[in-house]
């Protein structure tokens, strides 16, 4: 930097601003909004406030949480695990090539009603450690193909499940191709209970996603078959097992709707379940569990929500009393000049 | 044209010297030898180059055009690029975009490169409207009008840009120079021309310049039809202003040329009707071009400790996806070959379990941009809006328009705005930045009778805040300050007085004096009259100044080498005794004959003039009058004058040095007016002595002069003394007060004498008295080691003094001067120099260079490592303009160079307070605050990608919709934090104005310390915890609503995304504390226009919705367990920070906090609120309320110490009368 000889960035210009004449128009124009004095609300935090809208919450928050606990323990729900048992014995040491390699994957569980339980009741298949939302997974599929005839050919995001001997497939991608293909039937005192299919998929998704005149080809037609097989015959919005197994779950571990049980069960009655154990988790030692459930107006059964309503509402309730405490024995009145910080070190900060 | 010509010999004749005209050496043929025609440069001059000429034009043209533009048209693109992508951050997101087109990419392509294109391009839309205007400023440069000869000796007007070297060019006065020329000729015969050079260096007196004696008689148009033959060698262009080496070869001889030919770029002619020139060096090659540094790009302190936050969280990104990566690798190894529902391996490198290495590595790439929200893409851009957004309130703000110049304030560059918020020393000009330039006759004393009835501005004021302050004094203190305010009361009388009057005289420039005794010839009705009357002469006679007529009016102007002696002569003329002529030899003077009220013209020959210097510090006159009578009339310092008196001379002594001490003490500038009769025979004696020394060449020749002049000036006869006011800008002792009060530290750099600048360290209340002067001064060593040792000596006694100081309220003033200064910036002085200055209450530096002036912002700059803020209005300035932190130029004023080169522009130096105090602070705080938000939001949005990867496998999944990822930091959560910072505020403008020490947390840095940081970032962590988990329990497996239904990843990331935008905008409007309509609008429309998205994203066909279709439709809002969880989070994710607030309130509230609790009751309580007002800026150790402060303690000792009965009486008798005193004013 040269400063005994004054630089000029840009002398000229300023010069020739000199010379020009002046304007009145310089002179900012008033308005609330450029003199940054718009009204303006400017709460201030008091006590009063704190502990008010700590009251607020809790007061709020508790309700719901007790009423969130109360919905959840009306849930009934029969969860019953049953990868394992549905492995003969002889097999067991090798699941894997049994669940390849079997015909006969008929098993039956016997399944016991604990509390009353009112229809409708759902009926889910929860898978362990399956990673649908595995990235290479999720975008496998074509929402193009699925929705329109016409788009058969849309599969190049479906790699590596997009075509079989040269000839798309519909509906392409692994998801499809892995679908879910245990089934199960029930039956209580020998007679069987009808499960109703019907309904179990998003009604958007059957009316909008998955087309009426979209029929499944060549699906499991590769040489090496992954799970659930088609009736090309029903078109896919039809096919409502496969709508809701194209909904990728969120988590490795998830639920999805198999049915519904339309009559009520009783106390103490004991379901039987016919089912045949198709879906190999075994490889990568995926629980299978099938999962009676009724539902409240909150969903399922998840304690969670409530404790978690209670807690914070009772933290807020602590808060509330710990302010008031403080406020009664250590009050600061408001504005109280000698917490200012000239106040407080006196012929400090300034100085220093 | 006689006239004129008269002029010009006067202006040769050897009595008339501006003291810094070198007489021109005279202009020899170079001797044959010495000439050298080395010289890189040859011009032809006054070729007229027709289309076909048979001379080869100069290899060395340069066009006289010249461009500050950044860009040109070919070079914007790049080079704009190249400065965008100069930021690490936006590297980043540009690698993040090219590698988001590959396979490896977890978004679409076009959510990377949108974001970053809308960013890019808004940044270099900015820059192409400010280089635009750069490039309309040059254009207006290069198209003013220039004569240029075009042959025949005619002259025609070209534009400025094409002007060539060679050309010859006329010149008329008050025009500026379009390029560097050689002086031929000017319109006086001995070829002189004055030039302002206030462009260049900042000084305001005229400088002559000389023609050579070869050239001067080519003064008409026509003469440059032959002027051809001459050619000028010299040297390549440079950057010395001062230097000059070359030749010219003119009608076959050779003529050395020296720097006194050379006229500059961009200086001005003046006084003088028209030169002509040669152009030597044009456009880029001209010195002021070459002068021209590109002002340095300067960041904020905040800004530069954002980057090391920057640079914090890509540590995290980069761990974070590091992390990721070598679990993904092991997955991939391990498991994948297992998931058979992922068909794995194939050709794809990503999933292949053979060589996870390679997977690993290919992820990372997906990894950095999946995490990339950690790293807000859009806060430079947020910033660089919020900060033009700020910048124009400060060029709006009508509080700091300028109604004189009709100048509003400048943010010039915006980058800079919250820097003023932090300012710890402030370093100012003196001359055009606290004072006017303006030299004001106020008083006089006049044969030991004070005349001149006008308060100083500095009485003024003092008298009306002692006043005003002592309304709302404390009551125990009631007693003491009633004691004291009998003496101020007493001076707000008289000074209303004077208050009165103001308005109604009519202002001479110049002259506020005002005294019925004196005026209109009533002098002569005084006792001492013919003392007055010397009084007045020398007023009118002493002096080198010369008169000019307006042609027009006929009105008299003076062309005065100071300011000092304008006023004089305009207080003279005033009085009636009006200057009007001055020849070689004599001073023509009209004057009023006071019993007649004739007007006389007088001649007093002017016989000899000893000239004022620095050393001397005084000047004298030795005329004839027309009676014949020889006087010796003197003015000077009052100690050198009071040294020189006869012993019948001081008559006057004693009432004149108290009138002195009072005018001092008002702030005044003093001289001492003193005469001596002398003898025909002596004088003749002495002169000849004198005129001898004065021929002779010897060595010693100065030392001779100087003895005689002492000789002669000697055995005074004392007349009385004058009370100038170097007129203060307005309000400068009270913005300086108020800066004091908010914690600045001032160091004035002046090029002024020290008497001077300590006079005005007075007046604007940098100093007061008690307060302990150290000046530091050189004595005459022989090395330079002695001088510096003395140096060190006497920092070394200062600091000791300082230390050892008990008393809390003792001040220290620190005085040093230029030459000093040299040696002590030098780097073994310069820490111990710098030491004591910090101790000390006010710094005042005299005498400095434009460079010392850098050197001492750069020392206290490097020195403390705290933001330093330089002020001032002068070419002189710019080198500490440009080194300080913060430049801040004075503008409105002639001379844009200070301005051209600083960050913000203000008319006044009042306005610094309001820039510092209220748009700084607000400034500070918003921008700190702003920076932490965006931290704490990306943080917050950008970890819950993270904890969802842990659920995928770490494959590089998002359970958010790109979209989402767009809007996330473009729409939803954006608007709110602008508004944040660019409306907020904690306190009103006029609270930060009273309560000025709040401005200490921008000094602090309260809101942006590490504690602060990593409190927010924290709070980000706590954030994304609390949203995904909450989020993700809640979500899991169970069916989420009576019809049975389970979640997808789809209904999860919608409602995830949706608690966030929630939280986050919850957020900021608990950070808030200023909501007009604006905030709410922009906090309640982010969280609806991300709902509004929703729907209409979701109601768009499968194809272009994929998973988001229906999500909140269908799926979200029918499902209770959404709202409440939604309402949880927002709840549980703002706990923390409100629970930390309300404890902060409680416990250890900041002072804003408490201000704003004041201001909610102050209408109950307004005593409190003037006391704290008070006591809130009692801390300051210079200033006005300071220098008050300081007398009310002495007062309060002196009642302490002696508590004797007469204290105690004037106690009671104040006690008992309250009234009486109360009413007074």
């Amino acid at each position: 930097m040269n400063s005994d000889a004054p630089s000029s960035s840009s002398g000229p210009a300023g010069s020739a601003d000199s010379t020009a004449p002046r304007r009145n128009s310089k002179r900012p124009k008033y308005s609330k909004f450029t003199q940054q004095e718009l009204p303006a609300c400017k709460p201030i935090l008091t006590p009063g406030w704190v502990i008010a809208s700590f009251l607020l919450v809790s007061v709020i928050f508790i309700p719901i949480g007790v009423v969130s606990l109360l919905a959840s323990k009306d849930v009934v729900e029969i969860i019953d695990r049953y990868d394992y048992e549905c492995i003969p014995q002889e097999s067991r040491n090798d699941k894997v090539k049994y669940i390849q390699n079997s015909t006969d994957n008929d098993c039956t569980r016997r399944l016991t009603v604990k509390k009353d339980m009112d229809h409708p009741i759902y009926v889910y298949y929860q898978l362990d450690n399956f990673y649908q939302n595995h990235r290479r997974y999720v975008k496998s599929r074509s929402d193009q193909q699925l929705k329109d005839k016409k788009d058969k050919n849309e599969i190049s995001s479906c790699k590596p499940e997009d075509d079989a001997n040269g000839k798309p497939i519909v509906p392409c991608g692994l998801i499809a191709w892995s679908m879910f293909n245990d089934t199960y039937s029930f039956s209580r005192s020998n007679q069987s209970l009808k499960i109703n299919k019907k309904g179990i998929s998003w009604k958007s998704d059957r009316e909008h996603k998955f087309g009426k005149d979209v029929f499944p080809e060549n699906f499991q037609n590769g040489s090496y078959i992954g799970g659930a097989k088609l009736d090309s015959s029903i078109p896919l919005s039809k096919q409502e097992d496969l709508i809701v197994w194209m909904r990728t779950a969120a988590l490795p571990t998830f639920r999805k709707l198999y049915g519904k049980i339309e009559v009520d069960l009783k106390k103490g009655e004991v379901i039987d379940v016919l089912l045949k154990n198709n879906y190999n988790t075994y490889s990568f030692n995926g629980k299978k569990k099938l999962v009676l459930s009724t539902t409240s107006w909150l969903g399922g059964k998840n304690n969670f929500i409530g404790i978690a309503y209670l807690t914070v509402g009772g933290l807020c309730f602590l808060l509330v009393m710990a302010f008031s405490v403080i406020y009664v024995v250590k009050p600061r009145r408001l504005g109280d000049p000698s917490y200012l910080s000239w106040n407080m070190n006196p012929g400090g900060r300034l100085t220093s | 044209m006689a006239r004129r010509k008269l002029m010009a010999r006067l202006r040769r004749s050897n009595w008339y010297t501006f003291s810094h005209i070198h007489r021109a050496d005279h202009h020899q043929p170079a001797q044959e030898d010495n000439i050298d025609f080395g010289y890189p440069r040859t011009i032809y001059c006054n070729q007229i180059y027709e289309s076909h000429s048979h001379h080869k034009r100069p290899s060395i043209s340069c066009a006289n055009d010249i461009s500050t533009t950044k860009y040109t048209v070919a070079t914007f693109l790049p080079r704009a690029l190249y400065e965008q992508f100069n930021r690490v951050a936006n590297i980043y997101f540009l690698i993040a975009a090219v590698l988001s087109t590959t396979p490896y990419g977890p978004f679409s392509p076009f959510s990377a490169i949108a974001p970053l294109a809308f960013v890019v391009g808004l940044s270099m839309t900015k820059e192409l409207v400010e280089d635009w205007r750069r490039f309309l400023q040059d254009r207006k440069v290069n198209m003013r009008d220039a004569d240029v000869h075009i042959g025949g000796g005619f002259f025609g007007i070209k534009p400025w840009k094409d002007v060539m070297v060679g050309d010859v060019i006329k010149v008329q006065k008050d025009q500026f120079f379009p390029a560097d020329l050689l002086l031929l000729s000017s319109v006086y015969d001995d070829g002189m021309c004055y030039v302002e050079t206030m462009n260049l260096d900042g000084e305001t007196n005229l400088k002559a310049k000389r023609a050579l004696e070869a050239t001067m008689g080519l003064v008409e148009d026509g003469y440059f039809t032959d002027f051809k033959d001459a050619i000028i060698r010299c040297e390549e262009s440079n950057s010395s202003l001062y230097t000059f080496v070359g030749n010219i070869e003119y009608d076959g001889k050779l003529y050395n040329l020296d720097p006194n030919q050379i006229l500059l770029r961009d200086s001005k002619l003046r006084n003088t009707e028209y030169v002509y020139g040669v152009v030597i060096y044009t456009g880029h090659e001209t010195k002021v071009m070459q002068n021209s540094t590109k002002s340095p790009s300067k960041r904020s302190r905040i800004e530069k400790q954002m980057d090391k936050v920057i640079y914090i969280l890509f540590t995290l990104l980069v761990l974070v996806s590091a992390v990721s990566s070598i679990r993904f690798g092991y997955m991939t190894k391990s498991y994948i070959p297992d998931w058979w529902y992922l068909k794995t391996p194939d050709k794809d490198h990503l999933y292949d379990p053979d060589h996870p290495v390679t997977s690993a590595v290919y992820h990372l790439i997906t990894a950095l941009i999946l995490y990339g929200y950690l790293i807000p893409i859009s806060l430079y851009i947020s910033i660089e809006l919020v900060k033009v957004l700020q910048a124009s309130f400060i060029n709006k703000d009508m509080n700091m328009y300028d109604c004189q110049t009709q100048t509003p304030a400048q943010a010039r560059t915006s980058n800079l705005n919250e820097e003023l918020g932090q300012v710890d020393t402030i370093l100012s000009d003196k001359t055009g930045t606290l004072t006017c330039n303006q030299m004001d006759f106020l008083k006089c004393s006049i044969a030991g009778i004070a005349y001149g009835t006008r308060a100083s501005e500095v009485e003024l004021a003092a008298s009306k805040k002692m006043a005003k302050d002592l309304d709302g004094q404390e009551p125990d203190f009631m007693s003491l300050k009633n004691s004291k305010s009998n003496e101020v009361e007493l001076e707000c009388v008289i000074t209303s007085n004077g208050n009165e009057n103001y308005e109604t005289a009519a202002p001479i420039k110049g002259f506020s004096f005002e005294d019925i005794r004196l005026m209109n010839g009533n002098w002569s009705k005084e006792k001492n009259a013919d003392i007055h009357l010397l009084f007045f002469r020398i007023l009118a006679v002493c002096h080198t100044a010369i008169p000019e007529v307006n042609e027009e009016t006929g009105a008299l102007t003076y062309e005065a080498e100071s300011p000092d002696e304008g006023s004089f002569l305009v207080a003279a003329r005033e009085f009636g005794f009006e200057y009007f002529k001055r020849t070689q030899a004599s001073i023509f003077v009209r004057e009023m004959e006071p019993s007649t009220g004739e007007t006389i013209e007088r001649e007093f020959k002017l016989l000899n003039l000893l000239d004022f210097t620095s050393k001397r510090k005084r000047m004298s006159v030795i005329v004839r009058d027309e009676e014949g009578r020889i006087f010796l009339l003197c003015k000077g310092a009052d100690t050198i004058i009071f040294d020189r008196l006869s012993e019948e001379g001081r008559m006057f002594e004693e009432s004149t040095t108290k009138h002195l001490h009072d005018y001092g003490d008002a702030g005044l500038r003093t001289l001492v007016f003193a005469y001596r009769k002398l003898e025909e025979a002596d004088f003749k004696a002495w002169n000849d002595e004198f005129m001898k020394a004065k021929n002779n060449m010897s060595n010693n020749r100065d030392e001779t002069l100087e003895r005689l002049s002492d000789e002669m000036e000697k055995n005074l006869i004392l007349v009385g003394a004058t009370a100038v006011e170097d007129k203060l800008q307005q309000g400068v002792p009270k913005c300086i007060d108020r800066l004091a009060q908010a914690g600045l530290k001032i160091w004035v750099l002046t090029g002024d004498k020290m008497e001077t600048a300590i006079n005005i360290g007075f007046s604007c209340s940098l100093l007061r008295q008690g307060m302990q002067q150290i000046c530091i001064t050189t004595t005459d060593y022989d090395t330079v080691q002695g001088i510096k040792s003395d140096i060190m000596m006497q920092i070394a006694n200062g600091t000791k003094m300082i230390n050892a100081e008990k008393d809390p309220h003792a001040a220290f003033a620190l005085i040093i001067d230029g030459k000093t200064l040299t040696y002590a910036l030098e780097d073994e002085v310069k820490h111990q120099f710098l030491h004591l200055a910090v101790l000390c209450a006010s710094v005042i530096c005299c005498r400095v260079s434009p460079k010392q002036k850098a050197l001492v912002t750069r020392l206290v700059k490097e020195g403390t490592g705290k933001t330093t803020l330089a002020i001032g209005d002068g070419a002189n300035d710019v080198g500490m303009i440009q080194e300080a932190d913060i430049g801040v130029g004075i503008s409105g004023v002639e001379g844009m160079q200070a301005v051209m080169s600083s960050d913000f522009a203000i008319a006044q130096f009042r306005f610094l307070e309001r820039l510092l105090v209220v748009h700084g602070h607000w400034c500070y705080k918003r921008i700190a605050q702003m920076i932490c938000y965006f931290f704490y939001k990306n943080i917050a949005f950008g970890l819950t990608i993270f904890y969802y990867e842990a659920c995928t496998g770490f494959s590089g999944s998002s359970i958010y919709d790109d979209w989402y990822m767009i809007l996330y930091n473009v729409a939803v959560t954006s608007l709110p934090v602008i508004s944040l910072g660019v409306f907020e505020q904690d306190v009103s403008s006029e609270i930060c104005l009273q309560f000025p020490a709040l401005y200490q947390q921008g000094p602090q840095n309260l809101f942006f310390g590490w504690y602060r940081i990593i409190g927010w970032m924290c709070n980000g962590v706590y954030a994304s915890l609390t949203i995904f988990f909450l989020n993700i329990i809640a979500f899991t497996y169970d069916p989420f609503r009576s019809d049975g239904q389970t979640t997808d990843m789809s209904i999860v990331g919608a409602g995830m995304f949706t608690t966030i935008v929630c939280a986050v905008n919850v957020q900021i409007a608990l950070a808030l504390s200023h909501f007009t309509w604006i905030q709410h609008i922009l906090i309640l429309g982010s969280i609806k226009v991300w709902f509004i998205f929703l729907i209409i994203y979701g109601s768009m066909p499968p194809e272009y919705s994929h998973s988001v279709f229906h999500v909140f439709v269908d799926a979200l809002a029918p499902s209770p367990i959404f709202w409440i969880i939604g309402t949880l989070v927002v709840v549980a994710c703002n706990f923390p920070y409100f629970v930390h607030m309300a404890f902060q309130r409680s416990f250890r509230p900041m002072d804003h906090h408490v201000i704003q609790e004041m201001m909610y009751y102050k209408k109950h309580d307004r005593p409190m609120w003037k006391r704290e007002r008070r006591k809130g800026r009692k801390q300051a150790k210079f200033g006005f309320t300071a220098r008050v402060d300081a007398k009310i303690r002495q007062l309060k000792n002196k009642l302490q110490r002696k508590p004797s009965n007469l204290a105690l009486r004037s106690l009671e008798h104040v006690c008992a009368v309250p009234s009486v005193t109360k009413s007074i004013p």
